[in-house]
């Protein structure tokens, strides 16, 4: 499969062309992401993920190095606006991105800026709307709607911009569990049925365990990238830069430990409650 | 004794509206001095409303509430007093954060207590060090810390007041690990020192479980359980079917039930989890 991120060698500081650049955020960052993958980045406060993030779509561009999406150099100020149509974005606060009154009318607002022609806009609102499962809301207002419900209605103002990649910026961190699942089955929906790559940043490991790869940043680098199953054996690594790992993996680590013949490898329910039935009958 | 009651307390959303709303109905409880709470329940379950009541922000559409005894709606003047007595750290405190520096932010409460000038500095900079804030930091601008000191800023101001009951609305909401675990440590070091009632709202029972001595769980505006800890775990099924979370590890102990192998207790820990298995396996002579 081809590349749909490239990135080379990312290095990022804040005012880095003023007397007082910030220090170095990202730190010569190498990543590349296929068309089609549902990519984890996790990593604790001041990591560098989220500032990472907003590379991808041009909110920030590099201090040096390259990082491409789609074919497009995202330091490319005339593409931006292609670039933004290709890769969207979605943030943490549900309240802070949505703009209209009327759910549909929200989900339409990057249509009516992209000049798309009425038929086709309803046509693709509708669709979006559909596909996250929010279509019986379309004409409610958007502050009736519950946090998970408000994520899912600012994924389907992406959608219908029609992306091909989507960059979810800790979409869950202020939801309940309710509108996490809810939120984490559009996302995958997104991904298995329209092929969208998915880059989702988030603390929740149970979130990441379920993607096919996981990246993990610390102090500007990354230093994990590889399966769930991989990642999250490094047990101690993950602790000591401030992660925690799910709690089957860690009990599974912990048996290990202390000589049991079992995989630190586990990362689901069903697996570990495999693997303990084996050890204990 | 009882520092908190509730007595049929009914809260009613726009009443004689189309969008009426029960969103409390007829909630009995008592909390006891000492005590720390855990309280979980969906979006909705009335946790956030039933916790405005506790020291007076709402007001009951019918039932009573009662302080040390004391129905604290019976003098209304008196309610600015409760407010002292019950503090409430909202959702997401650090966007209620105004002051210029981090010590005026923090004194804020205890300056509307009336206390004199040497009482709340000697408060201040006790609650600082106690949640382990730099000196230095008081006198900087509350909006050049990062968001996770900031949050603390926002509860040491609270606590600085050293309410009898203090209630904190998803402490650790959006944090990452580390700044989660540094803020219920500092809950639970502020617990120790003053032997406040603490009320904690969270929809992580992972969390909770590790500190609550009883777990309030609401549901459908009513209470679905108030139990210690273990026991509420004991029912993680039905809770897991109102929509909470239960953790990984409980879960994979319930399903290990289904094939026979019932260990007795409520897991809830990696720790217990392991010292389970090793016991196990050591009193059948699997490992030694």
């Amino acid at each position: 499969m081809a590349n749909i991120i490239e990135i080379r060698n990312l290095h990022f500081r804040y005012d880095a062309d003023s007397e007082n650049p910030s220090p170095e955020i990202l730190k010569g960052i190498n990543l590349d992401i296929k068309k089609g993958e549902f990519v984890a980045v996790l990593g604790h406060n001041g990591s560098g993920k989220s500032t990472l993030a907003k590379h991808l779509n041009g909110i920030l561009t590099a201090t040096s190095g390259t990082v491409t999406v789609d074919g497009i150099d995202t330091s490319d100020e005339t593409k931006l606006f292609e670039l933004r149509q290709r890769a969207g974005m979605v943030f943490q606060n549900p309240d802070n991105q949505i703009v209209s009154s009327v759910v549909e009318e929200d989900v339409a607002f990057a249509l009516e800026n992209l000049g798309v022609p009425y038929e086709e806009m309803r046509q693709r609102v509708d669709e979006a709307l559909k596909a996250v499962n929010m279509y019986e809301y379309r004409l409610h207002s958007p502050a009736q709607l519950s946090g998970g419900q408000k994520q899912r209605v600012a994924i389907a103002g992406i959608i219908a911009m029609r992306p091909k990649c989507i960059i979810l910026d800790e979409p869950t961190a202020m939801l309940d569990p309710q509108g996490r699942k809810e939120v984490i089955s559009a996302v995958r929906k997104m991904n298995r049925e329209y092929e969208i790559t998915i880059v989702l940043i988030t603390h929740y490991m149970d979130e990441a365990s379920k993607c096919d790869r996981v990246v993990v940043m610390d102090k500007g680098n990354i230093i994990l990238d590889n399966i769930p199953e991989k990642v999250f054996s490094q047990v101690e690594l993950l602790r000591k830069i401030g992660l925690d790992v799910p709690q089957v993996t860690e009990l599974c680590y912990e048996l290990k430990k202390a000589g049991l013949d079992i995989s630190p490898e586990i990362i689901s329910e069903e697996e570990c409650v495999k693997a303990l039935l084996k050890l204990l009958n | 004794m009882a520092v908190l009651k509730t007595e049929q307390l009914t809260y009613v959303y726009s009443q004689g509206t189309p969008f009426e709303k029960t969103a409390i109905d007829h909630v009995n409880l008592e909390i006891n001095e000492g005590e720390i709470i855990g309280i979980m329940g969906h979006t909705g379950s009335g946790k956030s409303t039933l916790i405005q009541h506790f020291n007076g922000l709402l007001k009951a559409t019918s039932g009573k509430i009662y302080l040390d005894g004391k129905d604290i709606w019976a003098d209304k003047s008196e309610i600015r007093s409760v407010r002292f007595k019950v503090g409430l750290v909202f959702q997401y405190p650090e966007y209620q954060i105004f002051e210029e520096t981090v010590y005026k932010d923090i004194a804020f409460g205890c300056k509307n207590m009336g206390l004199d000038e040497a009482e709340i500095k000697r408060r201040v900079i006790e609650t600082a060090y106690d949640i382990g804030l730099p000196e230095e930091i008081l006198e900087k601008s509350p909006f050049e810390l990062s968001g996770g000191q900031k949050r603390l800023v926002a509860i040491a101001g609270v606590m600085a007041m050293n309410p009898r009951v203090l209630i904190l609305d998803e402490p650790s909401a959006s944090l990452d690990p580390a700044g989660r675990d540094r803020i219920f440590d500092c809950i639970k070091a502020y617990h120790k020192k003053t032997k406040n009632t603490i009320l904690i709202v969270s929809h992580s029972m992972e969390d909770i479980a590790r500190f609550a001595d009883r777990i309030l769980v609401m549901n459908n505006a009513g209470v679905f359980c108030f139990d210690e800890t273990e026991k509420v775990f004991s029912r993680a099924e039905e809770i897991s079917k109102i929509g909470l979370d239960v953790p990984q590890i409980t879960k994979v102990f319930l399903e290990l039930k289904k094939y026979g192998l019932d260990f007795g207790k409520k897991v809830y820990t990696v720790e217990y989890a392991k010292e389970l298995i090793l016991k196990n396996l050591r009193e059948r002579g699997i490992v030694c």
